[in-house]
């Protein structure tokens, strides 16, 4: 197994910077997921650690080693492509064995590591079917079984669920988690979705325009990110987000003055910021209190636009005067006519604050 | 509830001859779209077909007309009595000449298109990959395919003429011949100078149809590939080439027709050569020049079925899937 450093990574297509500078170190063992709006370098990051892309500068080290001169095959890699790339003319067993093959592998050690693969990911009865015979997620099972067989250092998928249905998507999610603890191998992840990215992951790199935006913890981005993209990009549905001035500090906390004037006592740190505008309140809907808050909690009130009833939630769009209406998420079924006016409560601990750089205000965490 | 069970299958039943009433009409939509098709294929292509093979029975003359006497199998085989026990066979398969032109024709075939198919293969590999002026290339690697058979004969004809030549002028300044050659029409090169011309004319088609078999991969198999380690030679052998292997098959057939039937090449370059003559030059020879146009359409029918029995024979071969399907 081995550990992958990014140092000072840059891609440049012709004119266009793809990757920025990015720094990465990713332990032995770990599951790192790069996660990103599609146009954010994390594909072109994770061809760059297979050698599919020259990097223009900086360094990649896996196992302390500089690879930025080696070739795919040299760097102890397997990729599982997004499309799955299996050869279409070759069998199951013959597209686990191929590479083994070419590589003057024993056959009776071919045999026995395709055979271990096939019993992983249940595929012993496909063998001798072709691609075209298998299903969408039995294909992506033969991929991953193509990159087992090689015993690599470093697993790489490149979006490997997208091509799936939602059903199919949730069972092999728990399959490549399953996996990832059987082999203890280190596995990077590209995925646009960051449902995949907080259950797979134990750190999740963030990316933006081929900047590193975050790398942390699942928990630590949904508590504690960097920055307002951060916070906006974890968690589903996505924070809210309400300009509002800094007004001043209670028990060390910021209280800030947001839309309808409301105060809003927050925890967030103001440290060294000065009072002003040009602040961002950032509140997630599964924190706000939709009927009102409890004693001590700010309050806002506004006309509800439409409401979602999913049965174990429901979601509450309220018009504040903003351009994008305030989410709400309440437990259970929450009834109210559009068009009438409902208060919600504001907890001070759930509150997220981010500067006119949009970086975050430290906080401490909450629940 | 016995009502809801007995209206059921009146649906059912219902929606079924709705749903024949519909597949009539398709039916005979797709019979109002096919009947032009199938009438123009009668007049220009089974008519004159069957047409031939019938004159290939009788004894008609262009210089005769209105003669053609049903006269059976005479112009394929005959035994010619002189009484007495002595005789000969005569008719197109006791002729030398046919089966010389038999075997021309095979031999062209097979040569020409192994070569083409080589060449046409490796233009294919060159014009895939991404370079600069790539569409420029691509479109003047046609040219040559694009000149007619006719025009480009005769100035391959001139290149190659043993006086005035300019093949002959270069080769002698460079000293790889010490004489002029009579390329056309000596014995010991005139198959080789039309199959030259030939590979010249045709590679770029062949290169073409494989090209477009080749831009039909998915491209991610070879990086997975470039992952696995797979030297690039291994990966045409074992991953490009089984995979085009189909669109080289029916640019394969493409070539072998047309060169089953050469004529205007041969025509042009080299005239009353016995070392050349093909099938089609061979009944063209009798159909007109030698004023026996029934004697040369049996050869044309002939002709037919050889072609017809090579292409049966190939596509069972070499499973060559014609329809498409997977």
């Amino acid at each position: 197994m081995a550990n992958i450093k990014l140092d000072q990574v840059r891609k440049s297509f012709g004119k266009v910077d793809v990757i920025r500078g990015v720094n990465l170190d990713i332990k032995s063992r770990e599951f790192v997921v790069f996660v990103g709006p599609s146009g954010c370098g994390k594909s072109t990051l994770l061809r760059l650690v297979a050698g599919l892309e020259d990097i223009t500068s900086g360094t990649l080290s896996i196992d302390n080693q500089v690879v930025n001169a080696l070739s795919p095959s040299d760097r102890g890699i397997a990729m599982v492509f997004q499309s799955y790339a299996l050869y279409p003319h070759m069998t199951v067993y013959e597209n686990m064995a191929f590479g083994l093959k070419l590589a003057k592998t024993d056959p009776r050690s071919i045999d026995e590591r395709v055979k271990d693969a096939a019993r992983i990911l249940q595929l012993d009865p496909l063998l001798d079917r072709l691609p075209k015979q298998l299903s969408g997620g039995q294909r992506q099972r033969v991929a991953i079984g193509r990159a087992i067989v090689r015993k690599p250092k470093v697993f790489l998928f490149d979006e490997p669920l997208s091509n799936l249905d939602a059903a199919l998507r949730v069972q092999m999610r728990i399959e490549i988690a399953k996996l990832h603890h059987s082999l203890d191998a280190t596995m990077i992840y590209v995925t646009h979705d960051q449902v995949e990215a907080m259950t797979l992951a134990d750190r999740i790199a963030v990316l933006r325009d081929g900047y590193l935006m975050q790398f942390g913890s699942p928990l630590d981005l949904y508590h504690h990110p960097d920055n307002k993209f951060v916070g906006g990009f974890i968690g589903s549905p996505k924070m809210n987000f309400l300009p509002c001035d800094l007004s001043g500090t209670e028990n060390g906390g910021a209280v800030v003055k947001t839309v309808r004037n409301t105060a809003v006592h927050t925890t967030s740190n103001p440290n060294n910021h000065s009072a002003g505008s040009g602040y961002t309140l950032g509140i997630r809907p599964e924190d706000l209190l939709a009927g009102g808050g409890r004693a001590g909690d700010a309050e806002i009130e506004g006309e509800v636009i439409t409401i979602e009833q999913l049965g174990a939630e429901t979601y509450i769009y309220l018009d504040l005067g903003q351009e994008e209406p305030l989410v709400v998420k309440a437990e259970g079924n929450f009834s109210a006519q559009p068009g009438s006016h409902i208060r919600v409560g504001i907890p001070a601990g759930a509150c997220y604050v981010f500067d006119a750089e949009e970086q975050a205000l430290q906080r401490p965490a909450y629940n | 509830m016995v009502t809801a069970t007995s209206s059921l299958p009146q649906a059912e039943t219902k929606a079924a001859t709705k749903s024949t009433q519909l597949t009539r009409e398709k039916i005979r939509a797709a019979w109002i779209f096919l009947t032009p098709m199938i009438l123009v294929l009668l007049a220009v292509a089974a008519w004159p077909l069957i047409r031939t093979i019938w004159f290939g029975f009788t004894d008609a003359r262009l210089s005769v007309p209105g003669s053609g006497e049903w006269i059976g199998f005479e112009n394929y085989l005959y035994w010619l009595d002189y009484g007495g026990g002595d005789g000969e066979w005569i008719g197109i398969l006791a002729d030398p000449t046919w089966w010389r032109a038999v075997y021309n024709t095979v031999y062209f075939t097979v040569i020409a298109v192994s070569i083409e198919t080589v060449l046409g293969l490796i233009v294919a590999l060159v014009l895939n990959a991404q370079f600069a002026g790539r569409g420029f290339v691509r479109a003047a690697i046609l040219v040559p395919w694009a000149i007619p058979t006719i025009v480009s004969a005769k100035m391959w004809d001139w290149m190659l003429n043993d006086q005035f030549g300019i093949l002959n002028d270069l080769f002698m300044m460079v000293g790889l011949i010490s004489a002029p050659i009579a390329w056309t029409s000596s014995p010991d090169t005139a198959m080789w100078a039309v199959i030259m011309v030939d590979v010249w004319k045709t590679t770029p088609f062949m290169a073409l149809l494989i090209l477009a078999g080749m831009q039909m991969l998915p491209g991610d198999i070879y990086e997975a590939a470039k992952v696995d380690g797979v030297h690039p030679v291994k990966v045409f052998f074992k991953v490009t080439l089984p995979l085009i292997k189909p669109a080289i098959m029916v640019a394969v057939i493409f070539r072998m027709l047309d060169s089953l039937r050469i004529f205007d090449l041969i025509y042009v370059l080299t005239p009353n050569n016995v070392q050349t003559v093909t099938m089609s030059v061979y009944a063209r020879q009798h159909l007109f020049d030698f004023d026996n146009f029934a004697y040369g359409s049996a050869a044309s029918t002939l002709l037919f079925l050889i072609i017809a029995g090579t292409t049966i024979l190939y596509i069972y071969a070499g499973r060559v899937n014609l329809s498409g399907d997977k």
